[in-house]
């Protein structure tokens, strides 16, 4: 184990929690990522070695895929965004591509982006605040990317209705944290 | 005051007494009203003054067309002028005031306009103020500015928050009046997701207004009935005070919500408006028609109001606007005016008909064939002068005249997308045409059917058409029984023969007069009429004078009107507060924040930071004692120099390109050559635009031979990877690569100076060779480092020092800065921000943003040999342009002052030591300067014409906006280590 101690985007030690009205707003600073972009014409083998790799397909577009170890979602033309357990997965872009080979670029994604993942009943009042993601209409694992704060951000359905992560570019992590308590106490 | 006018019955809440204070005056309303409702029970008509003759004038509508009754609204930073009394809500301690009089609303000293109203005509601006021509500018102009205008601003920051907001349904529905409530009942019903909006507090629309039946229950009740069971789906979203500002492309749909105007108090932490964004799958306008007015002599009395108007006040907020209202008409609705003032014991004189088959009307006398041709009272109605029928006139009391000149379906949001309404002679108004923006329908009055009947079966009808479109099995809902009267209406504009005045647009104070003079000055276009006289401009935007407008204008050009045609109607539909417009993103949430890795950690050490884009950067870290920027970053100079000095450079753009092609790309986006760069080497890379110019600069490390880390300058970071993406997708698709961006994915710090590589040591893992024959000067690789963190050591150097750039996954920038000055306290370690950064680089004689700036070629940033011609790329064709190869063209070099204490100016012309100083004689120009404390002087880099067989001789740079001249010497831009031997060390 290295001796560099990480911090959470928002900048503390621990991720930041927020309690607003019901609905839950939390840091998440313990998952890992990597991105995937399948090799022209390797598209195909990119979905075998996803099979075999994480037992499962690839995601379509606006899709994504919830699983036990491994999570990801469709980013754009044949390209992923794929997320683990940060302490199992420390290397994951590495795993990747090991699994994948020359069937597809993977790149290092884990301190690109900041994630939050927002929770509660009145969820949807929150998030018609803050971007043009229809989220009464997607269903679980589907993703959109929407600007939000000014920022490109991902949001991925976890749960209808209720339950959502959002992803967003780590260097604004505190804008984005402030527009999504902002719109919390506003809508709630 | 006790309510004098206020009548029995209506749909106030008569147990909640609400106290309000209206031009300093303390007045008593009821829960449900709005101001002016308020204001006319309690028996005031007069509310404002006009716009340009400060001419009394009252209320003449009951809802948003209104354009007389503006009032200023709270007081201190929530002062919000031009509120209009007809859509403010009263609440418990309402504070309004009258805009546009001096020293009183009652009495105005600048009413004196009026008197000289034969000089105000329209375009006497234009006329009057032709000389002497400096005047216009700084007499003229600034006089009429403050004369005019009509609300004043606090000019203090407004304290309420304001939103913004996105929704999506099947069908929106805009406006709830009987045709709205009908078609989302019909949705609602068939499971469709349907919002329905409507600028009123209370929906029902004209069912509110009026005592008409709809079945057995009246007309506000079974809207009231409808609402309930709307509300109770979970499907239909009812959102009242809600206004549909504008239709844009795509079924999208701008809405003003205020969800606080109404309230004494704002909620903490909620949003006094939201800008909401609709998109919709099919529209329906269901926003009804607007009454027109007639056009008489001194029609602008408080107190002459539009009839609908009237009958508003009366049934829903049972406020008569006097006690005696006479009617002036062409139509029948005039008629049921009179019939709904009477039954509620308002005595009505006479009904003014212009029809001589007019029906009779029980009650009052019906003056058939008659026309209004004047009214008489100072700050008030008081009478009217009729003209009868066989040629008499007759003078009749009243406080009050309502007025119907039939009605206009309100179109305007069928002409956003440039749709043209066209003509119905029958109703004599415009109607939808058939331009209609993509997925919008119309339907009830706003499409012409103006009996309450085809309005219900209008809306039920359409939106089951509109949900079929979508594949919704819809089935229209059984409407009630309702009248269905037929138009009955003779087409009359304005009286003539008038002795006064007749206004057209009473917001603008424009006269038929005026209209007059505008046809006989040749502005017979409609927008020219608009823009010459002012009509239809404003808060108002002319919805209640612009058909008036047209009439007359028709009438004088002997065309038809829809010959005359009309001007185009533009969101936003009503007004809209700037702020709103704004919503969250102000302040300093203008734009999001962007916080490189060590940003924590700089502001620990009392950094000073500033803002690259979205960036905040540490701009210079200082010292006890340090009492000047320069000091801090001088010595931040002097010790990376000296020593070593650590800078996060996080901010520079990192692009993963990948793929079999991946070198083939990169040759073809740089101008130099890339294919055959060494896995484990970095090469300085610099990219042209299609049209041949420099356009950023940065590197490139080969990592694999299918993997490079691209970098760019911090600001076109952005635009270098949309370019290269652009290349990917559409230049060259058949090529293997793949990007993404990786800018944020890894913490980077420069780490600078002699003993860079002695402090690098102490951090990077023991099997990690960084010697200078392991690693040399533009070496990369993948390494790591404090006992096994992944990280990236590149050799590179914008300083001139020996120097590295090292990267850690971002989690770990924080500690790895920690770590790195800590490894770094014996060497006395420095961090430095973007001055030092800045200084050191002009020191070398680097280009960056200031010599990148758009307009220079590789040839004038010395780096011409760089741009290949043994192979194919972005901007290397259009680059060997004759005009861009000028041997004697401009050329990157350095200057020093002749004298040592004078500073070197950025921006700065450069010019001969002697002869005239001018754009013709001009040598070039100081792209970046500093005081460098190595050399103990400015200096500057900069291009000149001819720069390197200049070297040596005296220039003066001249700067005519800071007011110098000084001389300097032409040296080369490489002031520190010309030969390279630090960084290669």
């Amino acid at each position: 184990m290295h001796k560099l101690k990480p911090i959470s985007a928002l900048g503390a030690a621990q991720p930041q929690i927020d309690q607003i009205a019901g609905l839950t707003i939390a840091e998440r600073s313990d998952l890992a990522l990597a991105s995937i972009a399948a090799r022209q014409g390797q598209g195909e083998a990119c979905m075998a070695a996803a099979q075999s790799w994480m037992q499962a397909d690839l995601p379509s577009p606006g899709q994504g895929h919830l699983g036990q170890t491994y999570s990801c979602f469709w980013m754009g033309p044949e390209q992923w965004m794929v997320s683990a357990d940060q302490a199992d997965h420390e290397d994951l872009a590495s795993e990747i591509k090991q699994s994948f080979g020359a069937t597809a670029s993977v790149s290092e994604q884990s301190g690109g982006w900041c994630r939050f993942d927002l929770k509660g009943a009145q969820l949807g009042a929150v998030l018609e605040r803050l971007c043009n993601v229809d989220f009464a209409a997607m269903e679980t694992g589907d993703v959109s990317r929407s600007r939000l704060e000014h920022l490109g951000c991902f949001i991925w359905c976890l749960q209808p209705g209720s339950e959502v992560a959002i992803l967003g570019p780590r260097s604004s992590a505190g804008s984005l944290h402030h527009a999504l308590v902002a719109a919390a106490r506003s809508a709630l | 005051m006790s309510q004098v006018n206020r009548l029995s019955g209506g749909q106030v809440n008569r147990n909640t007494e609400l106290n309000f204070r209206f031009d300093g005056r303390s007045f008593k309303g009821f829960e449900g009203d709005t101001l002016a409702s308020a204001l006319l029970a309690n028996g005031e008509r007069l509310m404002g003054r006009s716009f340009k003759y400060h001419r009394p004038r009252g209320v003449l509508t009951a809802g948003s067309e209104e354009p007389n009754a503006l009032v200023e609204l709270r007081q201190g930073n929530r002062q919000e002028p031009n509120t209009r009394a007809t859509v403010a809500e009263l609440f418990e301690g309402l504070e309004a005031k009258a805009q546009n009089a001096w020293p009183s609303l009652r009495f105005d000293a600048m009413a004196v306009n009026d008197r000289f109203s034969n000089f105000l005509t329209a375009g006497f601006y234009y006329k009057t103020f032709m000389w002497p021509k400096p005047f216009w500018e700084k007499v003229y102009e600034p006089i009429i500015r403050k004369a005019a205008g009509l609300g004043s601003i606090s000019f203090e920051e407004d304290p309420d928050l304001y939103d913004k907001g996105f929704l999506h349904c099947d069908l929106l529905i805009i406006g709830a009046g009987p045709t709205g409530l009908a078609a989302a009942l019909t949705a609602g019903r068939a499971g469709a997701r349907v919002i329905l909006a409507d600028e009123d507090f209370r929906m029902g629309g004209r069912l509110n207004a009026e005592t008409l039946a709809l079945g057995d229950v009246s007309g506000a009740d079974w809207a009231t009935e409808t609402l309930a069971e709307l509300a109770s789906l979970d499907n239909v979203r009812l959102m009242t005070r809600t206004t549909i500002i504008g239709a844009f492309d795509h079924g999208t749909y701008g809405a003003v919500e205020r969800v606080q105007d109404h309230l004494p108090q704002a909620v903490a932490e909620k949003p006094r408006q939201i800008l909401w964004r609709i998109y919709s799958r099919r529209a329906m306008l269901c926003a009804g028609a607007m009454e027109r007015p007639i056009a008489f002599a001194d029609n602008d009395r408080p107190g002459v109001m539009l009839a609908s108007a009237v009958r508003s006040y009366v049934n829903r907020w049972a406020a008569a606007p006097a006690q005696q209202v006479a009617i002036f008409t062409n139509n029948d609705d005039g008629h049921r005016t009179a019939a709904d003032l009477i039954a509620k014991g308002v005595n009505v004189p006479a009904v003014i008909d212009v029809r001589a088959d007019a029906p009779a009307v029980a009650g009052t006398e019906l003056l058939a064939g008659a026309e209004v041709i004047g009214t008489q009272g100072r700050l008030g109605l008081t009478s009217i002068t009729v003209r009868l029928a066989n040629g008499q006139t007759r003078k009749i009391m009243c406080g009050a005249l309502a007025v119907s000149g039939g009605w206009n379906p309100n179109v305007h949001l069928t002409c956003h997308q440039r749709g043209r309404p066209q003509w119905d002679a029958e109703l004599a108004a415009f109607v939808p045409g058939p331009d209609l923006p993509i997925g919008m329908t119309v339907a009830g009055a706003a499409n012409g059917q103006l009996s309450t009947a085809q309005a219900l079966s209008g809306g039920a009808t359409a939106a089951v058409v509109a949900l079929n479109d979508l594949g919704v099995a819809a089935s229209p809902i059984a409407v009630p029984q309702a009248e269905d009267a037929p138009i009955a209406l003779k087409p009359f504009w304005h009286v003539r023969g008038g002795k006064s005045r007749a206004w057209v647009d009473l917001q603008n104070d424009v006269t038929v007069k005026d209209v007059k003079l505008a046809h006989q000055e040749n502005f017979v276009s409609v927008e020219h009429l608009k823009r010459y006289t002012t009509l239809g401009m404003a808060t108002d935007q002319g919805k209640t004078s612009n058909m008036l407008g047209l009439a007359v204008m028709a009438e004088l050009t002997g065309k038809s009107i829809p010959e005359t045609g009309t001007t185009i109607f533009r969101p936003p539909y009503t007004p809209v507060p700037m702020s709103t417009m704004a919503g969250r993103a102000t302040g300093k949430h203008f734009h999001p924040t962007r916080k490189t890795p060590s940003h924590v950690w700089a502001e620990e050490q009392g950094a000073v930071f500033t803002e690259v884009g979205d960036w905040l950067r540490a701009q210079w870290f200082p010292r006890k004692g340090e009492t000047h920027w320069r000091q801090s970053v001088d010595r931040e100079v002097l010790q990376t120099r000296k020593s070593v000095g650590v800078c996060d450079v996080t901010t520079l753009g990192k692009i993963d390109v990948q793929g079999r092609d991946a070198a083939s790309f990169l040759n073809k986006i740089y101008a130099n050559g890339f294919a055959k760069l060494p896995v484990g080497k970095v090469r300085y890379g610099l990219m042209l635009r299609e049209d041949g110019i420099a356009y950023d600069d940065g590197t490139a490390a080969r990592l694999a031979e299918d993997h490079f880390v691209v970098t760019t300058t911090t600001a076109n970071a952005v635009l270098a990877y949309r370019n290269m993406e652009f290349a990917r997708q559409c230049l060259w698709p058949d090529l293997d690569v793949q990007l993404i961006s990786t800018t944020e994915a890894w913490a980077q710090y420069a780490v600078a100076g002699p003993n860079a590589r002695k402090l690098l040591e102490k951090i990077v893992d023991a099997d990690v060779d960084i010697s200078n024959e392991g690693f040399p000067f533009m070496a990369c690789g993948e390494i790591t480092i404090c006992g096994g963190c992944r990280a990236r050591l590149f050799r590179i150097s914008f300083s001139g020092e020996l120097a590295y750039e090292i990267a850690v996954p971002t989690r770990y920038g924080d500690a790895l800065v920690r770590a790195l000055m800590a490894a770094g306290e014996e060497f006395d370690v420095t961090p430095y921000g973007t001055e030092a950064l800045g200084v050191m680089r002009i020191e070398k004689g680097h280009a960056a943003g200031n010599e990148l700036n758009g307009t220079t070629t590789a040839q004038n940033l010395g780096l011409g040999r760089m741009v290949s011609k043994k192979k194919d790329c972005i901007g290397n064709t259009l680059s060997e342009r004759e005009g861009m190869n000028d041997e004697t063209g401009l050329r990157l070099v350095g200057f020093k002052p002749v004298t040592d204490t004078d500073p070197v100016l950025a921006g700065a012309h450069l010019m001969n030591a002697s002869g005239a100083v001018n754009a013709r004689t001009d040598q070039g120009y100081v792209t970046s300067a500093c005081y460098s404390p190595i050399l103990g002087s400015a200096i500057g880099i900069g291009f000149l014409k001819d720069g390197a067989n200049r070297m040596g001789e005296r220039l003066r740079a001249v700067s005519p906006l800071e007011g110098s001249e000084i001389q300097v010497e032409v040296v080369s831009a490489h002031f520190v280590d010309p030969e390279g031997e630090r960084l290669r060390a």
